[in-house]
């Protein structure tokens, strides 16, 4: 008679099988892979709006002798008024040690959508310019560059 | 404290354009010294930009900016002998706030 279960123990057997297999479920689930690439960087940067080409020129040399100091300059088509104008402009790269490269923030005050520095390349890769525009859509800019001497090596240069 | 930046505003059209030129080492964090420990990161963090007391341009950087790092941009509305006032914070929290007059 002593082997008859009760109901109240009987549900508590169930919540605790089902609480094993919810444990067990998240155990199997795949690691997120750390977003260490070019793209989702950039889809990061764009929380998954869509990034198109287009109104965005980066000018940057093709062949580039020293990747200590490489000049960028993103150049962005809009009319930059109250209504329509570049939020943000972000310079992302391929095969740095890190994505980001540097992120700026304009409004309708900067007048002109353009900026300009100095960068380091660590070997030949793509250098890709974002902007973000008022309106909330993406649009960007790839360049490949070559790179003859590479920043990031040991030693003073 | 960090040498003084060099910054050149001028009207060019209805446009302002400033070009700044500061003084940091921009050290990447990737570099080891030759006993072979690695150099820590030191780079400057934020750039600010401001003309008559109104931010036109922001900026956030990250280690890949080149050592005595260069910054251009263009800006509407400014006039000769208007003020343009920039500032950078490094990742070790040192600033450094310089001003030019619009030439």
């Amino acid at each position: 008679m002593n082997d008859r279960i009760d109901p109240a123990d009987r549900s508590r057997r169930r919540l605790l099988a089902l609480a094993a297999g919810a444990g067990a479920w998240l155990a199997v689930r795949p690691a997120r892979a750390a977003p260490d690439d070019l793209a989702a960087a950039i889809r990061m940067y764009a929380g998954g709006a869509d990034v198109r080409g287009g109104g965005v020129t980066l000018d940057v040399p093709e062949l580039v002798d020293n990747g200590n100091s490489v000049p960028v300059t993103v150049d962005v088509d809009s009319p930059m008024t109250a209504a329509d104008h570049v939020a943000a402009i972000a310079i992302f790269n391929e095969r740095n040690p890190e994505r980001d490269v540097a992120r700026y923030t304009l409004g309708p005050r900067a007048g002109r959508a353009r900026v300009s520095t100095r960068m380091r390349l660590a070997t030949s890769q793509t250098i890709v310019a974002v902007a973000r525009m008022s309106d909330g859509s993406y649009r960007s800019h790839a360049v490949d560059v070559v790179v003859v001497l590479a920043a990031c090596i040991e030693g003073d240069v | 404290m960090a040498d003084p930046m060099k910054i050149r505003a001028t009207v060019a059209g209805d446009a302002t354009e400033v070009k700044v030129l500061m003084s940091h080492e921009m050290e990447t964090g990737q570099r080891k010294d030759a006993q072979g420990k690695t150099i820590p990161a030191w780079f400057i963090q934020s750039v600010t930009a401001a003309w008559n007391g109104k931010t036109v341009l922001s900026a956030q950087w990250g280690p890949a900016i080149s050592k005595n790092p260069f910054l251009s941009f263009k800006f509407e509305g400014g006039a000769k002998g208007d003020k343009v006032k920039v500032t950078w914070i490094d990742n070790k929290g040192e600033t450094r706030t310089d001003e030019a007059t619009i030439g």
